[in-house]
């Protein structure tokens, strides 16, 4: 396996009995995932779709030694699904789900802290390792195995940069989904540590968003700590001032958090631009030549 | 989401947070009489409008008098405020706040904001107050007192003490502040504020300390379990547009250029803005479908772009991975025909039935630009849009 998911992933799905949790969970399964169970409170014991059915995330664990949790439940419930992962000791949890509170988030990620459980998302298209397993909402038939690693805070352009690598026949170790919300399980840098330290892994394609400093932070970390090269592209650079972003929101970090400002630190940090995001694949083509 | 000051302040008071007391008036004798009943020989008349820096812009006047209020007030009403954050074209002033004065020792800072490099909710305080705190933050962020909260305990009051001896607080002033940081933090987590931001927050010669102005945030995302906030609201207050686009799940952010946009997802979507600025177009919006369209919301964001009359061409880009490419162009086709589409149109379609949906485009008879890919997408969409194509 490349990193985090691969063919030893044994896929459990929270809300596996929803519209939406059906659909996707068969989509991974239909891509070579292997799907052992799933959890819906109150349709324990059911048998949906060929996958059984357990009410708590705790039974579905000891059952059937699932140790990917991939949540698809309604926001108002999400946090408290991912907390129930957490404490049955689930290694990775994937959440799907866009628009939990934050204030959730917050109590959620304290408790991601003093657990061993890593959370990728929420509000992310999932994790793929091409050719082995698919843990989320992405497009299986755009991938194609390889070594290039890619990370992202927004779904559609993961899609975009996947396609673009793969119309170039340069195929992807894992890409991993981290989530556009302000408060998500894995940063950029946790994924990055991975993929440096990933033999299946040649270069990194990072994707980032205006907002927040974690750009900036994977820059620095890249320049300190990382061997292999990195194309990055931040979407936002049209976008207007303040429109997304919180007033006060800004005075934490006392930096800009513009697209322009990220460039520079990626720049300064030996980082490869794609100031569009229709060059992604080329610019990658030329880093692995 | 948003709310104004007055009712800002209204939820303070269910927090027992100290603001001074006040009523609210559409006209100038309903702000006499509300100055009446307040009684006092000062009075503050406040414009209520959705943005900072109202003081400099001519919208917060102290009156002296009864006849001062009715004077204010009847300068303010009606008013177009122009401020640093209402944009060049300003704001309507409907409504104003009317409230007592008070006899400021000192103005301060307090704002509760989350910190995203810790995930927690951080609490800051200055002796810096009643200025513009970003400057404060970038030029001496040594004046900033702030303390990580562990959601797990909340606030105690060591927090107070931390941010009120910081500032530079003692006495019967420390522990009012204590007090009135413990509500505000109380108001922020059981109302899901995103940001409670007050500026200034100050001491007064009589040892009180109050909350002068207050700035109150909503997470979008809670509104569900907060029906009260929802009722806030003030749609007056918001781009018809970007309501009417919520209402179908539609994400919309109007711009100031030509070029119609329609993308599903929103990292995608602000890219190709990007994208079109450096092949030296200009996007009139920002549009995320998001991955649950149907023919129905396409066609519906397709009459919110047409609404703005600077649309000279439209770009429709596509990859779909929940969303499936023969939805988008069977609402595309039915946005054209209903709404008698007379611009120019590029569609770009990659990723989930793509090979359907650019089969039900070339048969619909339209005059519609196929693009292969986003470079070449934004390409024929800036010609197009310059009537270059």
């Amino acid at each position: 396996m490349a990193i985090l998911v691969g063919r030893d992933t044994k896929l459990m799905t929270v809300g596996v009995t929803g519209k939406q949790g059906t659909f996707h969970t068969l989509q991974c399964r239909d891509y070579g995932t292997n799907v052992v169970g799933g959890v819906t409170p109150g349709k324990g014991g059911m048998t949906h779709e060929g996958i059984p059915v357990y009410n708590t995330v705790q039974e579905c664990v000891e059952k059937t030694s699932a140790n990917v949790a991939m949540i698809f439940v309604p926001p108002p419930f999400a946090a408290d699904s991912i907390l129930e992962a957490i404490d049955a000791g689930v290694p990775l949890i994937i959440a799907i789900t866009e628009g939990i509170p934050i204030n959730d988030m917050v109590a959620v990620k304290a408790a991601l802290k003093a657990s061993k459980s890593r959370l990728i998302g929420p509000n992310c298209p999932g994790v793929i390792t091409p050719g082995e397993a698919k843990i989320g909402i992405m497009p299986g038939h755009i991938h194609m195995p390889g070594k290039v690693g890619v990370i992202s805070r927004s779904g559609t352009l993961t899609y975009e940069a996947v396609f673009q690598l793969t119309q170039r026949e340069i195929g992807q170790s894992t890409c991993v989904g981290i989530g556009g919300d302000p408060v998500n399980g894995t940063d950029f840098i946790d994924v990055l540590e991975l993929f440096e330290n990933d033999p299946d892994t040649d270069a990194v394609i990072m994707i980032g968003e205006i907002g927040g400093t974690a750009e900036t932070d994977a820059a620095h970390w890249i320049k300190a700590n990382m061997s292999k090269p990195v194309v990055s592209f931040i979407a936002g650079a049209a976008a207007p001032v303040g429109k997304r972003m919180g007033h006060a929101g800004a005075i934490i970090s006392g930096e800009d958090d513009s697209a322009e400002a990220k460039y520079k630190v990626l720049e300064e940090c030996g980082v490869i631009i794609a100031r569009s995001p229709s060059e992604l694949g080329e610019k990658m083509e030329a880093a692995l030549k | 989401m948003n709310v104004h000051e007055y009712q800002a302040k209204d939820l303070m008071r269910e927090f027992n947070i100290s603001v001074l007391n006040g009523g609210t008036a559409k006209t100038a004798d309903e702000a006499v009489e509300v100055a009446k009943k307040l009684g006092g020989t000062v009075w503050v008349v406040k414009a209520q409008i959705h943005a900072g820096g109202r003081g400099k812009g001519g919208g917060v006047k102290v009156a002296k008098s009864l006849d001062e209020v009715k004077k204010y007030a009847d300068e303010i009403l009606g008013m177009t405020l122009v401020t640093h954050q209402t944009g060049p074209e300003g704001k309507l002033v409907n409504l104003i706040l009317i409230e007592e004065g008070c006899a400021i020792e000192h103005e301060y800072y307090a704002g509760i904001v989350l910190d995203r490099n810790t995930s927690k909710i951080t609490f800051m305080a200055s002796r810096e107050g009643g200025v513009d705190i970003e400057e404060v933050a970038s030029k001496s962020p040594e004046k900033i007192i702030r303390v990580s909260i562990d959601p797990s305990v909340g606030f105690t009051p060591f927090i107070g003490r931390k941010l009120g001896y910081g500032i530079g607080l003692k006495g019967d002033a420390l522990k009012k502040a204590i007090k009135f940081f413990g509500g505000l933090y109380e108001m922020y987590i059981a109302k899901d504020c995103s940001i409670a931001e007050i500026n200034p927050l100050v001491t007064t010669v009589d040892g009180d300390v109050i909350a002068l102005d207050a700035k109150l945030n909503f997470d979008d995302n809670a509104l569900y379990r907060q029906p009260g906030i929802e009722e806030l609201r003030d749609i007056t207050e918001e781009s018809e547009q970007e309501l009417e686009a919520g209402k179908f799940g539609l994400s919309y952010v109007s711009l100031d250029g030509n070029i119609g946009c329609l993308v599903n997802g929103a990292g995608l979507a602000m890219g190709t803005l990007d994208i079109l600025q450096i092949f030296g177009g200009n996007p009139a919006n920002f549009l995320d479908v998001g991955g649950g369209a149907t023919k129905e919301t396409v066609e519906k964001a397709f009459s919110i772009i047409l609404e703005d009359p600077k649309v000279t061409a439209i770009l429709v880009n596509i990859f779909g991975g929940i969303m499936k490419c023969d939805v988008i162009a069977e609402g595309v086709i039915a946005a054209a025909k209903s709404l008698d589409l007379k611009v120019p149109l590029v569609v770009r379609l990659e990723g989930t039935n793509v090979s359907l949906g650019k089969k039900l485009l070339g048969e619909s008879g339209l005059a519609i630009t196929a693009a292969d890919d986003l470079g070449d997408a934004a390409r024929k969409a800036v010609a197009a849009a310059k009537g270059e194509l």
